[in-house]
């Protein structure tokens, strides 16, 4: 399997703040990665940088063999993003938001893939209703729809499950599984979820204070660290001094 | 009561703009109604057809005003509805993203312009269609500079964030009283003529006035008016590049929506 995504000694300052310290890794197709720390540990910068909406202070970050610096566009057109922090137009029906990102990310058979969609997500019954009357399920399903329209062969995702009731919350990581199985495309996960990382990731990443501070499958790391689950040993590396690096 | 006071003053002594915006407002009217009112008492008998002339200069100052506050409410709906980086992340240059809004623009300030065309001539018996050709020029002239202030806004919002919003609805208010839209330059002070002349306003609105009063046509001020947008233009495109990339480096982007 080929890295989809290569990321090598990234570092990102504000200004004498060191945001992210030199950090190194690498997604493969069909692979979902999980990238875990506490809030202010880098991940929301990490992701930054990987969408080319920060600028790396140094280092290289390399999509599908392209390089982001310099290729933004061709890139750009190959990954897409979710995150509970952003939103569609909410005057907008459905399938008018999905037909203007249909649009601008230059898809060819907008109807036939929104047609795709929306029987892959459950949004047959939606794509008439305005989407700022959805649901936070509903919504986050118009979302991840959205994110899929340009068949991008990396997903950023970030808290792609954050507010949502459990049966819909597996419905999306039920999703997530089927469709990178079938795509064979490359995830990375930032979540604080912490049964949902056990369950979709075979490799994590933990960040702490800019830094990668220990990585492994969730089995390792919970043996490793002598823990019952993932969510002590993020516990217990959260509140230790960092361990690598 | 005294912890309400307090959530609003803290809310005011916390940001710069919001400040500025307080004393902002009533120095900008004061301004512009004290150089009309000066105008109107020394001047009695400078307009003919007092209100052809006024009508048509609010209707020009309102396409331009609809231009450039139609440029920035495209910007600022993708702020407020959480959209911005959505659409960041899509496959656009920027060069793509700028066009698009330009041309959503015009749409807009058009659909606002053309029915105050037509109910002035049924309500005031003026048609501002006595420009005559000239007239297609000076819209141009004003349309360049309106879309050319929101492109500048819009790089502030992206340098600096939302909080550049109360700029963005107070940069034409700012140039009202230079932009001699209501009287002569002459009754500006002359420290602030030389400010007018810097913008193409002074050129396009001393031009509406002569076609309509003198029923001549001053090319040069059709020129120089152009000259200056031409100006201003290409400022604000290497402003908003370089707005861009601090906002890459600042992390503007990628907050813009929380």
């Amino acid at each position: 399997m080929k890295n989809l995504v290569e990321v090598k000694n990234i570092k990102k300052n504000y200004g004498k703040n060191e945001a992210v310290k030199g950090i190194s890794f690498n997604i493969k197709e069909d692979e979902i990665l999980g990238l875990l720390g506490p809030n202010g540990s880098g991940k929301t910068t990490t992701i930054g940088m990987l969408l080319g909406l920060l600028k790396p202070t140094s280092g290289e970050i390399m999509i599908n063999g392209q390089k982001l610096e310099g290729n933004r566009i061709a890139i750009l057109e190959q990954i897409n993003f979710i995150s509970p922090y952003i939103e569609l137009p909410k005057k907008l029906t459905v399938k008018q938001n999905l037909t203007v990102y249909g649009k601008l990310y230059k898809i060819n058979n907008i109807n036939e893939r929104i047609e795709f969609l929306s029987e892959k997500l459950r949004l047959g019954g939606l794509l008439n209703s305005i989407t700022g009357e959805l649901s936070s399920g509903q919504k986050n399903r118009v979302s991840l729809a959205k994110a899929l329209i340009n068949e991008p062969k990396v997903l950023l995702l970030d808290e792609p499950t954050a507010s949502l009731d459990p049966e819909v919350g597996d419905f999306v990581r039920s999703f997530l599984e089927d469709y990178k199985k079938e795509k064979k495309i490359s995830i990375l996960l930032a979540s604080h979820n912490m049964n949902e990382v056990t369950r979709l990731c075979k490799s994590i990443l933990m960040m702490k204070d800019g830094i990668i501070i220990d990585k492994g499958n969730p089995e390792e790391l919970i043996s490793k660290h002598g823990r019952k689950n993932l969510e002590e040993v993020f516990l217990k590396l959260s509140r230790s001094k960092n361990e690598l690096n | 009561m005294y912890g309400l006071f307090l959530r609003h003053f803290y809310l005011i002594t916390r940001s710069f703009p919001r400040v500025l915006d307080l004393v902002y407002w009533p120095t900008i009217q004061i301004t512009l109604w004290g150089f009309i009112s000066n105008f109107f008492a020394t001047h009695t008998t400078y307009y003919n057809n007092a209100v052809g002339v006024i009508l048509t200069c609010a209707i020009l100052y309102d396409f331009l005003f609809r231009t450039s506050i139609g440029f920035n409410m495209l910007f600022l709906e993708e702020i407020w509805s959480r959209n911005f980086t959505n659409l960041f992340i899509a496959p656009m240059k920027i060069g793509e993203i700028l066009t698009s809004l330009v041309a959503t623009a015009l749409i807009r300030a058009l659909i606002g312009l053309i029915p105050a065309v037509l109910l002035t001539s049924p309500l005031f018996g003026i048609s501002i269609l006595d420009l005559g050709i000239f007239l297609f020029f000076l819209f141009l002239s004003l349309y360049l500079f309106g879309i050319t202030l929101g492109i500048l806004v819009s790089a502030g919002l992206l340098r600096y964030g939302p909080s550049f919003e109360n700029i963005a609805w107070s940069t034409m208010f700012l140039l009202a009283p230079f932009g001699c839209i209501y009287y002569p330059i002459e009754i500006l002070p002359e420290v602030f003529q030389k400010i007018a002349y810097l913008l193409p306003l002074v050129y396009i609105f001393e031009e509406a006035r002569n076609i309509l009063i003198n029923q001549t046509v001053d090319i040069q001020n059709i020129y120089y008016a152009f000259l200056w947008n031409g100006v201003y233009f290409v400022l604000s495109i290497v402003l908003f590049y370089y707005s861009f990339n601090v906002a890459k480096n600042k992390g503007t982007l990628i907050n813009m929506g929380e």
